[in-house]
C-alpha cells in the first residue's frame, strides 16, 4: 500500500485537483438537464426540454444576443488597437516607451468596481447616457491591456533574423510584414482575441455601471438569481463552455497537423 | 527596381567603409576588392567587425561613411531587397511557417516570378534534399537546414552570396563535410561567395582569398598559402596556425639576406621575407612555424641549447615544447617518420631550419597578439 502510494501519489493529487476544478462546471452542466420548476436549486428529474428550448426563459436570448454583440465588437476593436500597440512597444524604441509599458498594465491592476464607477461618471459628465456603445467603449478599454500583453509576448519570441531574411530575399517592408511577421504573430493575436472575447462576455461589474437598461447575459443571471435562475442559463453557460473547448481543441489539432509530414 | 538590381554583376568594391556604434568603431576605414566569381573569406576573432561588414554589404546595417559597389552600381544605401545580394544566416533563419519548397521559392516569388517549380526543384536536387520539399524546417536536422538555407539563397542567382558563420552550429564531422560541399556548390554555380568566419581552418579549406580582420581593419589579405607562409603581422602569424616569434637585433645585410642576432645566434632572413624593413632601428621579431624546425638535421639557422620540457604525440606528428636558454618556450612539430622518436623529456637539443622559412616582423608589436583569441585553443 505504501509503495503503491509513493508511486501514484502524483496521479492521485492530479486527479483530485481536476475534480476540484471541474465540479462547478459539471454541476452547471448537470443542472441544465434539470426539470426545474420555479428555481433550479434542487434536482427534480432529468429532461431535455431546456436544451430543446434554450430561449424559453423570458429575456435570456435577448441578453445573450447583447453579450455576443458587445463581445464581438469590443474584441475586434481591442484586438486591432492592442496588436498595433504591441508592435509599437515590441519593435520600436521611442521616447516614453517604458512609461507606456507600465501604463498598459494599470487597467489590469485597477479594481473593476472603481473603473466601472469612474467610467459611468465620465460618460454622464460628457452627456452620454449609459447603454450599448458606452459598454462597448468600456470593454475595449479593459480588453486592450490583455491584448497588448499577449501579443507582445509573441512578438518578443519572434527572431528578428527572420524579418531580415525576408528583406534579404527581396520582400519589401510591407511584404515582409504580410508574409512573415503577421503569420508568425497570428497565433498570439488569435489567442488575444479569444481572451478579450471571454473577458468581455464574462464582465459584470463594469457592464452593470455603464449599460443602463441594456441587459447582458451576466446581468440577466445576476438579476434573475433573486427570483431563481432559469435552467436555460445553465444551457447557455454549458454551450459557451463546450464552444470554448471546441475552439481550443481544434486549434491544437490544426497546429499538430501542420507540424506533421 | 529589384530586377534592375538583379542584373547587376561585377566585382564587389568596398571603399573607406566605416561603421560606428556610438563611440565604438566596429569597422575602421575598410577598403576591399572582391573579384567576381571568387570564394572570399573574412576571417577574424569575434568582435573584429567582420559580421558588421557583412551586414553592411547585405544592406541590414547602414555605413557611417564609405561606399559599397558591385561592378559600376553603387549599393551603399540601397534597401536589402533592392540589391542582388543574398545571405545564408548564422542560424539559417528559415521561415518556420512555410514548407521547405516555399522557403526556397520565397525570393523568386517576391521578384514576381510565376513559375517557380522548375527552379526550386533544381536547386533542391543540387543540395540533394528534393524529397523533403513538403516538410517544415523544424522537421529537418541541422545539416539539412543548413543546406536549405544555402538553396534558398542561391536559387536567386545573386551577384553575391554572403555566408555568416554558416557552419558554426554544426558538429565537427558535419562541418568538414559541409565545407567540401559548399566549395563544390560555389564552383558549380559560379557565384561570388563572401564567407565570414572565426575558424581559420574553415577559411583556409574553402576560400581562394582570405582577409584577416582585427579591430575593424584588415591585417592582411592573400591566399591561404601566402597568409600561412608569409604572415606580415604578429596577429596573422598567431591567429593562423601557430608561430614561434623570437626577439632579435638587425646586424646588417649580406647580399639578399638580412642578418639578425638572436640571443647571440646569427639568423638569416631572406630580404623578401623581411616584413619589418621600415623599422630596423628597434628590435625585430623573427618568426618560424613549428613544423619547419628540425631537431635532427643541422641547417643554416640554428638556435642551440634548448631543453625539451614536454612531448605530446598526436598521430601524424609529435609536438615538442623546448625551453631556450633565455627562458622562452618554443614549439617544434616533428613528423612521425622515425627521426626524432628517441628524444626524451629533459634532452638538450638544437633547433634548426632553412633560412627561406624565416620571416621578420616589427619588433615593437605585442608578441601575443592573436594568440588568446584563437578559437582553436579554446
Amino acid at each position: 500500500m505504501k509503495r503503491w502510494l509513493s508511486k501514484n501519489l502524483i496521479k492521485v493529487y492530479a486527479f483530485l485537483a481536476f475534480v476540484y476544478l471541474f465540479i462547478p462546471i459539471a454541476y452547471t452542466m448537470a443542472f441544465s438537464f434539470n426539470n426545474a420548476g420555479k428555481s433550479n436549486l434542487t434536482w427534480r428529474g432529468f429532461t431535455f426540454a431546456n436544451w430543446q428550448n434554450p430561449c424559453g426563459a423570458p429575456q435570456v436570448c435577448n441578453a445573450l444576443g447583447n453579450s455576443l454583440k458587445i463581445g464581438g465588437i469590443s474584441t475586434l476593436i481591442a484586438t486591432i488597437l492592442g496588436t498595433m500597440i504591441a508592435f509599437a512597444l515590441g519593435r520600436h524604441r521611442f521616447r516614453g516607451r517604458s512609461s507606456v509599458n507600465l501604463l498598459i498594465f494599470l487597467p489590469m491592476a485597477t479594481p473593476e468596481i472603481v473603473l466601472g464607477a469612474s467610467l459611468l461618471a465620465m460618460f454622464l459628465n460628457l452627456g452620454i447616457n449609459p447603454g450599448f456603445w458606452p459598454t462597448v467603449i468600456a470593454h475595449v478599454m479593459f480588453c486592450i491591456s490583455f491584448v497588448v500583453v499577449t501579443v507582445k509576448a509573441r512578438i518578443a519570441s519572434l527572431d528578428p533574423k527572420l524579418e531580415e531574411a525576408a528583406m534579404d530575399l527581396y520582400a519589401t517592408e510591407a511584404e515582409t510584414f504580410r508574409r512573415v511577421t503577421l503569420p508568425l504573430v497570428m497565433p498570439g493575436i488569435f489567442g488575444a482575441a479569444l481572451l478579450a472575447f471571454s473577458l468581455s462576455f464574462d464582465d459584470f461589474i463594469i457592464t452593470n455601471f455603464n449599460s443602463g437598461t441594456l441587459t447582458t447575459f451576466p446581468k440577466f443571471v445576476y438579476i434573475s438569481s433573486a427570483r431563481g435562475i432559469p435552467p436555460q442559463a445553465n444551457v447557455i453557460g454549458s454551450t459557451m463552455f463546450i464552444l470554448a473547448l471546441a475552439i481550443v481543441l481544434t486549434g491544437q489539432f490544426v497546429s499538430n497537423r501542420k507540424n506533421r509530414v | 527596381m529589384v530586377d534592375a538590381a538583379a542584373s547587376t554583376k561585377g566585382d564587389l568594391n568596398l571603399t573607406n567603409l566605416v561603421k560606428e556604434f556610438g563611440d565604438f568603431r566596429a569597422v575602421d576605414d575598410l577598403s576591399l576588392l572582391i573579384p567576381e566569381g571568387s570564394f572570399f573569406a573574412l576571417l577574424g576573432p569575434s568582435g573584429c567587425g567582420k559580421t558588421t561588414t557583412l551586414r553592411m554589404i547585405a544592406g541590414l546595417e547602414e555605413p557611417t561613411s564609405g561606399k559599397i559597389a558591385i561592378g559600376p552600381t553603387d549599393i551603399t544605401y540601397a534597401k536589402p531587397y533592392a540589391r542582388p545580394v543574398n545571405t545564408v544566416f548564422q542560424n539559417y533563419a528559415l521561415f518556420p511557417h512555410l514548407t521547405i519548397f516555399e522557403n526556397v521559392a520565397f525570393g523568386l516569388r517576391r521578384r514576381g516570378i510565376k513559375d517557380v517549380k522548375e527552379q526550386v526543384t533544381k536547386v533542391l536536387e543540387l543540395v540533394e534534399l528534393g524529397h523533403l520539399a513538403g516538410r517544415k524546417p523544424v522537421q529537418l536536422s541541422g545539416g539539412q537546414q543548413q543546406r536549405i538555407a544555402v538553396a534558398r539563397a542561391i536559387v536567386n542567382r545573386p551577384a553575391l552570396l554572403l555566408l555568416d558563420e554558416p557552419l558554426g552550429a554544426l558538429d565537427l564531422k558535419l562541418r568538414r563535410q559541409m565545407q567540401i560541399e559548399l566549395k563544390w556548390i560555389q564552383t558549380e554555380v559560379g557565384l561570388t561567395f563572401v564567407h565570414v568566419t572565426h575558424d581559420q581552418e574553415e577559411a583556409m579549406t574553402m576560400a581562394d582569398t582570405i582577409a584577416v580582420m582585427n579591430e575593424g581593419r584588415i591585417e592582411q589579405m592573400g591566399t591561404p598559402v601566402e597568409l600561412y607562409e608569409s604572415p606580415r603581422t604578429v596577429f596573422v602569424a598567431n591567429f593562423l596556425g601557430q608561430s614561434n616569434l623570437v626577439k632579435g637585433k638587425v646586424e646588417g645585410t649580406s647580399g639578399d639576406d638580412l642578418l639578425v642576432s638572436v640571443h647571440g645566434n646569427r639568423i638569416i632572413v631572406p630580404a623578401n621575407r623581411d616584413f619589418a624593413a621600415d623599422n630596423h632601428e628597434n628590435s625585430v621579431l623573427i618568426g618560424i612555424r613549428p613544423e619547419k624546425i628540425s631537431l635532427e638535421h643541422a641547417e643554416e639557422n640554428t638556435l642551440g641549447g634548448g631543453i625539451i620540457t614536454d612531448i605530446s604525440f598526436v598521430g601524424v606528428s609529435t609536438q615538442f615544447q623546448v625551453q631556450m636558454p633565455w627562458g622562452q618556450e618554443l614549439a617544434v612539430f616533428e613528423q612521425n617518420d622515425g627521426g626524432a622518436s628517441h628524444l626524451q623529456k629533459g634532452d638538450t637539443v638544437s633547433l634548426s631550419w632553412k633560412p627561406q622559412f624565416t620571416f621578420a616582423l616589427d619588433g615593437t608589436a605585442d608578441v601575443d597578439a592573436g594568440t588568446s583569441v584563437n578559437p582553436d585553443e579554446e
